[in-house]
């Protein structure tokens, strides 16, 4: 059996009361409070996690971005330093090998956070694309040397331009800050970033700083209600905010369009591994389609139930992720359902089978939830 | 901290009998297992139902867990209240979050079923 790795916060989250689940190789905390509890706290005042199990790849060299351009669909020379944005690897047949944040460095150094089950394959990939550049680009597994704390919440600004720097909250959406003038020595990187649909930074930062940051964010946050929130929580607010969860929505038998992923797909931008496959689906349209729905009915779809759509029994499909929605107060999901008479509209009424019980649901457009736009 | 005025089984269900009716309910640790629960579905009252089948689910936030009776009977009565507050099962999951009432069937319950004492012991190893 493979050994079970742990972040180099464990500490911390035992002291918080934390407990452990499973995921992607690691014992990580899946709650501390209550899913539900944690959930709140982010969307009122500001949740913090512990995402050190992501990987960090670091691509550099003066044929990094060709290299980038060729293996991810988005746009890699549009991105100027200080900037991030999300984007796949994909296979030939211009389905999800992972998703991942690109960050531009420099024009000749970029930083990919990945997914922790596929890190292995993503750095095996990229290392082999990088063999064929003659020593044009390096690729260096940053994943150990790397923790990473995202802070989410309508007050996860203020928490953080105390804790990190009062520049950190002027950060544009998808920017990002290094090596903080205001700090000491260490090597650090705070990105406006999140998967929760809420505001929220990422603070990448050396394993040796992290259970002091992880403790003066944690001080600095009490007054304001800041709770550490762990993978439950982490779970429900993503599938709120519609966000994919790779391995589970989004696959190898999924592509960005049939994802409603399309904007990561940059079509004039020349050409990548699975962009003829992607142009020939664009042509043709696509055989299935993420589709949001909501549980009408009393009961909870989870993922591997099946969701019909009534009045086209042939769009039919299971449910890649489903679950309570704590803001909504209702269950809500995903589901990967056929679509050869075109996706189903939004408003679409349709069932899931649970236990044996067919419980209404209703297509509905993603994301389930939008954050309130800021009062300023 | 485990009342002992009841059975257990090992699957951490709680059952209380008197007068030819059994309360079941989930235990403490079981609820903690859970997380937060967030929808509780539960048999329909007259609905009869041998040892050892299944009668409902509880459903928190991240997980479901089937319930089974351990005795057979009929559902005489089911705790409605869950409908609208089903996190009473957190909050008091050997009282106001019991689960239904059933009318035995038989003469009492099987004799696997575990004291608090033994209960504790299984919890404990």
């Amino acid at each position: 059996m493979a050994r079970v790795l742990r972040t180099v916060l464990y500490r911390r989250h035992v002291e918080s009361g934390a407990r452990f689940g499973p995921f992607a190789g690691y014992e990580m905390p899946i709650q501390y409070q209550g899913v539900l509890a944690e959930h709140r706290a982010v969307r009122e005042r500001a949740g913090m996690f512990d995402v050190s199990h992501m990987g960090e790849i670091r691509v550099w060299g003066p044929r990094a971005l060709s290299l980038l351009q060729g293996l991810t669909p988005n746009d890699v020379g549009a991105l100027a330093p200080g900037r991030a944005h999300y984007s796949a690897l994909l296979t030939e047949r211009g389905t999800f090998i992972d998703d991942l944040l690109v960050y531009c460095l420099d024009p000749e150094d970029y930083l990919l956070v990945v997914n922790a089950a596929s890190r292995e394959r993503d750095l095996e990939l990229l290392q082999r694309a990088a063999a064929a550049e003659d020593g044009g680009v390096r690729v260096d597994d940053r994943s150990d040397e790397t923790a990473l704390i995202a802070v989410q919440g309508p007050r996860a600004a203020e928490i953080v331009a105390d804790v990190v720097g009062a520049e950190a909250a002027e950060l544009r959406y998808y920017s990002f800050l290094r090596d903080h003038p205001a700090e000491d020595q260490a090597q650090r990187l705070v990105s406006r970033t999140g998967y929760t649909g809420e505001d929220g930074f990422e603070i990448y930062t050396p394993p040796e700083r992290a259970e002091d940051l992880w403790a003066e964010l944690l001080e600095r946050g009490r007054d304001v209600g800041l709770m550490p929130a762990g993978l439950g929580a982490r779970d429900t607010l993503r599938l709120e905010a519609g966000m994919m969860l790779c391995g589970q929505d989004i696959d190898e038998e999924t592509t960005p369009l049939e994802a409603g992923l399309s904007w990561i797909v940059k079509w004039k931008k020349g050409d990548f591994v699975g962009r003829e496959a992607l142009v020939r689906q664009r042509e043709r349209g696509c055989r299935h389609r993420l589709v949001g729905f909501e549980v009408e009915g009393r009961g909870i779809a989870r993922h591997g139930h099946r969701l019909t759509v009534r009045n086209a029994p042939d769009c039919t499909g299971p449910v890649t992720s489903g679950a309570f929605a704590p803001t909504l107060g209702r269950a809500i999901g995903i589901a990967r359902v056929d679509c050869g008479g075109g996706p189903p509209p939004p408003g679409s009424a349709a069932s899931v089978t649970v236990r044996g019980r067919e419980i209404d649901c209703r297509i509905v457009k993603l994301p389930f939830y939008r954050r309130p736009k800021a009062g300023v | 901290m485990i009342p002992d005025d009841r059975l257990y089984t090992a699957q951490h269900e709680w059952l209380k009998v008197e007068d030819g009716k059994a309360v079941l309910g989930i235990t403490d640790f079981a609820q903690q297992e859970l997380g937060d629960v967030v929808f509780v579905e539960l048999p329909a009252p007259g609905q009869e139902f041998a040892a050892g089948s299944e009668i409902g689910a509880i459903e928190s936030v991240k997980a479901v867990a089937e319930i089974y009776t351990p005795v057979a009977g009929s559902i005489e009565a089911v705790n409605d209240g869950l409908e609208d507050a089903p996190e009473v099962v957190n909050e008091d999951p050997y009282g106001e979050g019991w689960l239904v009432c059933l009318r035995l069937a038989g003469e009492g319950p099987p004799d696997d079923l575990m004291t608090a004492a033994a209960y504790e012991a299984q919890l404990a190893s």
